[in-house]
């Protein structure tokens, strides 16, 4: 009898434990997410800190980006997974009504609000420049599942300030109107080709 | 002494780090010309140059000839254009005449319109012409021979429109590939650009080739400077979507949005 009241107590501290676990960790992580707002909102350097909540449960994909890619470029990548999923579509238009309030007057980077979607939480963040939008981006996504990243690797295009040269844009490839057989030599694509063959 | 030589710890993410020990990847390009335009596949892998990633690679490219083969309307051996001409009945026609034009109905059907593979002619019932919908069907189908090979990311480009993939067990590790799009007012400029780690980017415009879309509402080839671009899951549905917006933006716009919230429209 004593052994089994003693069984009982232990399997129910265990069942404490267990249960007090999850919820002080996923206290700690909304605390996180708050804090990152106003950071996100002053400087861009709150990208390091976005990839750490967002891309925690995906960190191979996210190394890969970074491996690629500079950590300012990094948020242009994810930038362009704003308008991936058709919850950003919305978010983005409420950043940049939130943005275009406030273009007239100030230049800027915006983080919209979080917006919870089907997929899971979006937050979008602008850059505005001479009261035009530079810049957009997402930095917070939902990375749950292998198709939330499928979903999220559709990426728009981010416009750049002005047309560059190819090599200065670092491309890896190229799309445009359909290049015919004979327009092929004169092409980007081509160039690209030959360094490759 | 310890303290003095050892660095302190840094909250820097290694992956900025150049990796220590990580694989070189490589890099390999084909390139062939295809329905009469340049295809252009690339391949990423620790060594491009293995034998099963060129079998894949000639594996895809006998796929878009066979396409080719069969669809081509430039040709009056294709099969198509010999149904047309009734020589050939369509139980003689291969199973992917059917699925073409199924598609080809449903993209009409989705953009309510502003794509068709039906051209009016002179006097006469409109003509089947499923070209604008017939490459991006073509190069999926190319990369399905590139999907299954382990170890790989590839981009495959026909003609500025591309597909971004990954073989066997890299979905979680595939690398990026930064797609340039051309500016349609200056050509071999780079108007903006987009980075994809799996996925599709269309463009439509008559900046390489002239006038050569056709508005369906007019029966007229468009030849105004712009072009659009569509990021999505799949090139076919990209390319149809990348066309109706440019043959009109605003309302392939909307009809998107209503349509899929998988594709991302972009008008240059």
């Amino acid at each position: 009898m004593r052994r089994i009241t003693l069984w009982l107590m232990s399997t129910l501290s265990a069942l404490v434990l267990l249960f007090s676990y999850p919820t002080s960790t996923s206290a700690k992580a909304k605390t996180t997410v708050q804090a990152e707002a106003p950071v996100t909102e002053s400087a861009a350097g709150a990208t390091g800190s976005t990839d750490a909540t967002s891309g925690a449960a995906t960190s191979d994909s996210s190394s890969a980006d970074n491996s690629t890619n500079d950590s300012a470029s990094q948020s242009d990548s994810s930038a362009g997974d704003a308008a991936a999923s058709s919850p950003s579509s919305s978010s983005s238009s409420d950043s940049t009504s939130s943005g275009s309030g406030a273009s007239s007057a100030a230049d800027g980077t915006y983080t919209g609000e979080e917006v919870m979607t089907r997929w899971g939480l979006v937050q979008v963040q602008i850059t505005v420049a001479n009261g035009k939008i530079t810049k957009s981006g997402v930095t917070q996504i939902p990375w749950d599942n292998p198709r939330d990243q499928q979903i999220n690797s559709y990426a728009v295009p981010v416009l750049n300030d002005e047309v560059i040269a190819a090599q200065s844009a670092s491309i890896d490839m190229v799309s445009g109107a359909t290049v015919t057989s004979n327009g092929y030599i004169q092409s980007l694509q081509s160039a690209i080709d030959q360094a490759h063959l | 002494m310890t303290a003095a030589t050892q660095p302190l710890p840094t909250r820097a993410r290694p992956a900025q780090e150049p990796h220590r020990g990580a694989p070189v990847i490589g890099r390999k390009a084909f390139v062939e010309m295809i329905m009469g335009m340049p295809i252009s596949l690339h391949v990423k892998a620790i060594d491009p140059e293995r034998a099963d990633i060129a079998a894949a690679a000639a594996n895809a490219f006998t796929t878009l000839r066979r396409v080719d083969d069969l669809f081509s309307m430039w040709r009056d051996d294709s099969e198509l254009r010999r149904l047309q001409a009734g020589t050939i009945t369509p139980g003689e026609c291969h199973e992917w005449q059917a699925e073409v034009l199924d598609l080809a109905l449903a993209a009409e059907e989705a953009t309510d319109g502003l794509f068709t593979a039906w051209f009016a002619r002179e006097a006469g019932r409109p003509a089947y012409d499923p070209t604008g919908l017939v490459k991006g069907w073509a190069v999926e189908q190319a990369a399905a021979h590139l999907r299954i090979v382990s170890g790989i990311s590839f981009c495959l480009s026909a003609g500025g429109d591309l597909v971004v993939g990954v073989g066997r067990g890299m979905r979680e590790i595939a690398p990026t590939w930064r797609i340039g799009i051309e500016d349609p007012r200056a050509p071999g400029r780079i108007a903006a650009t987009v980075e994809l780690t799996q996925g599709a980017v269309a463009t439509s415009g008559a900046a390489a080739r002239g006038a050569h879309i056709v508005d369906p509402g007019t029966g007229e080839r468009i030849a105004r400077p712009g072009s659009a671009t569509v990021v999505g899951p799949d090139l076919m549905w990209a390319d149809v979507w990348a066309t109706a917006a440019y043959v009109d933006p605003d309302a392939a716009r909307e009809r998107l949005a209503a349509a899929t919230h998988d594709y991302a429209l972009t008008v240059l």
